[in-house]
């Protein structure tokens, strides 16, 4: 890449596959399970965070030799808070029926662990243009994750993408069997986003050997 | 060289085959190996995990069989073919040809199912671990028929056998590894995925279904419902099953779970060949009768009244929660099972109260769903290890209370 160094486009390739944040380090793993069950929240949500952490990582990487240490955490709550505010007043005024979808899991993106992480763990160390790529590639690896859990519960759970039908409904009728899909009730369910982000740590593991813990 | 010693020679000479796990499997299974320890002092015992899963499996057979009659008997009376019965347990009305055909199938076929893919599923990991295959999917596959209703889509089973099998066990680490109990995992998967096809007054009944959706496309004809007890009381209506058809099992639900008086003596044999553990199945029994008692007084002392949607499961006599349902079924070869149950004696007890008195509980309160034996064998399953870990502790603390007093 000429655009970017190589240890600069590390910065952004890593979290996307073998320093994953929700796979790998098991990190914003609540609103993975949350607000899943349709894409296009799943796609809203890793815009939102992406916004925000790559955003709030900038912020922070400015202020890192002023901030106090012992006071560190609250400037941090308040630098998220601040662009989380911004992102849902943004939802709110051009997208409400989406809004309404995720509810309190845009105000939650400030709880989420990924965030304080890469503040804590990159911003305070790092200058503003390493950390915007940090921010960017933690937020996209995020995003990776809850697009694809997104795609799988949408799909086989209302037999639809992005709201368009896709599988369809059983039609023609014999005896207790029918012809088309029946939506998998399941799959809209909490435990299933669980199980299938444990899937695809399953699958990412048997992939790349290197990535098993030792225990 | 006899077919045995053949058969050890193939096997021999392909040790290193990645297919070899498959082959000893069948080997094993209708072979003893030949490859036995050699020197040392062994016990020698007949009850290997194979015979222990083949006495399970015996005591299963006769619900299986009652099954079968029972399905073509509900079958017929729901379409006003023959008449309920009247003399017993060996009424002639019920153990007709007819009756035994439809049934027969009907689930043949969910048994075919349930072992082909779940065993299938069991070979594929075998080879890719490289291990033998392991004998725990025999009971499972035999369970698996038992507690789904009759017109379960035969797809719908090999969906969640797949998944019970690969997420409730083979994740965990195969036989003896898993935390739920495969079977109720298939059958918890079958509920909250397709929970149109587990509940409702129409799945119980061969044929419900499709006459309804005749109906639904214009055809002339009665509508055929198969109301379960249960289903009937969680709606605050009456049923007109009596006791005996109630304990005997001549009422509609799962395949296997009617008969409460096939799966007590299944039960029994299972005590006797010292398979199932009485601790479990009495505590069970008793946890639930002491639900049953305390909804009865809240009953009794009026603070629920008719008019509570409650009303109907709650006022059922604490005894008739044992016949009617799982259950009976649930108690005997689920909470038994020895790998999700508690291991230690007295945790054992405290276990299987707790799943009594949960079931009992979810039972009541759950009205989309009136039957809580499988959600609260699944829910102490995940709790068992922790009663143990308990148990345990306090066995070590009164025991070195005990050391501390020799001592000093």
């Amino acid at each position: 890449m000429a655009l970017l160094s190589k240890k600069d486009s590390k910065l952004i390739l890593d979290p996307l596959t073998d320093n994953n944040p929700i796979t790998i380090q098991v990190l914003g793993i609540c609103s993975a399970l949350a607000i899943t069950a349709e894409l296009n929240a799943s796609i809203v949500m890793a815009i939102s965070v992406l916004f925000v952490l790559g955003l709030g990582n900038v912020v922070i990487s400015l202020m890192r030799n002023i901030i106090p240490s012992k006071i560190r955490i609250i400037v941090q709550l308040v630098v998220v808070a601040t662009l989380v505010i911004i992102v849902d007043q943004v939802l709110k005024a051009f997208a409400y029926e989406l809004s309404k979808t995720l509810s309190v899991f845009v105000g939650l993106i400030i709880t989420n662990c990924i965030i304080m992480g890469r503040f804590e763990a990159f911003a305070l160390g790092n200058g503003p243009w390493r950390s915007f790529l940090d921010g960017v590639g933690n937020a996209a690896g995020y995003g990776i994750i809850l697009v694809i859990v997104g795609f799988f519960r949408e799909l086989l759970g209302s037999g639809t993408l992005l709201g368009f039908k896709v599988l369809g409904d059983p039609i023609e009728k014999t005896g207790i069997y029918a012809i088309g899909y029946e939506n998998n009730g399941f799959m809209l369910l909490s435990p299933m986003a669980l199980i299938v982000v444990g899937i695809i740590i399953w699958v990412q593991r048997t992939r790349n050997k290197a990535l098993v813990e030792d225990h | 060289m006899s077919l045995k010693s053949k058969l050890h020679n193939f096997k021999e000479k392909h040790r290193s085959k990645k297919w070899l796990p498959a082959f000893s499997a069948i080997h094993t299974f209708l072979f003893m190996p030949n490859e036995t320890t050699h020197g040392g002092t062994h016990i020698k015992a007949a009850d290997d995990l194979k015979r222990t899963m083949n006495i399970v499996i015996m005591a299963m057979i006769p619900c299986l069989i009652f099954g079968m009659f029972n399905a073509g008997y509900q079958h017929h009376l729901a379409f006003g073919e023959i008449q309920a019965v009247s003399q017993g347990f060996f009424s002639p009305e019920f153990w007709t040809m007819e009756n035994f055909l439809v049934g027969f199938w009907k689930i043949i076929p969910l048994v075919i199912v349930s072992y082909g893919v779940g065993l299938g599923i069991e070979f594929i990991f075998a080879i890719i671990k490289g291990h033998e295959v392991e004998e725990g999917y025999l009971v499972t596959g035999m369970l698996v028929p038992l507690i789904v209703p009759v017109d379960t889509p035969l797809w719908m089973l090999a969906v969640a056998v797949v998944f019970g099998v690969v997420i409730g066990k083979e994740v965990f680490g195969g036989t003896g590894m898993n935390i739920l109990n495969p079977a109720l995992t298939i059958r918890a998967f079958l509920f909250f995925a397709y929970p149109t096809w587990m509940s409702g007054d129409k799945v119980w009944v061969h044929g419900a279904v499709e006459r309804a959706n005749e109906i639904a496309s214009g055809a002339n004809l009665d509508a055929v419902s198969g109301e379960t007890i249960l289903g009937s009381l969680a709606q605050g209506l009456q049923h007109d099953y009596s006791i005996s058809e109630m304990f005997l099992g001549f009422i509609p639900g799962s395949v296997g779970e009617t008969s409460a008086i096939l799966i007590l003596l299944g039960g029994l044999f299972l005590i006797f060949t010292k398979i199932g553990s009485w601790r479990i199945m009495l505590s069970s029994v008793l946890g639930a009768i002491a639900m049953g008692l305390i909804f009865n007084s809240v009953v009794d002392a009026g603070i629920i009244t008719e008019g509570s949607k409650f009303y109907g499961l709650m006022s059922t006599v604490w005894w008739h929660h044992l016949i009617i349902g799982g259950f009976a079924f649930g108690t005997v070869f689920m909470a038994t099972d020895p790998v999700t149950a508690s291991q230690t004696n007295k945790g054992k007890w405290i276990y299987g109260f707790l799943v009594g008195f949960i079931s009992i509980m979810i039972r009541v309160f759950n009205p989309a769903y009136p039957e809580g034996v499988m959600l609260a064998i699944l829910l102490m399953n995940v709790f068992a290890p922790t009663i143990d870990h308990y148990v345990v502790r306090g066995n070590v603390k009164k025991r070195m209370k005990r050391l501390k007093v020799k001592t000093a």
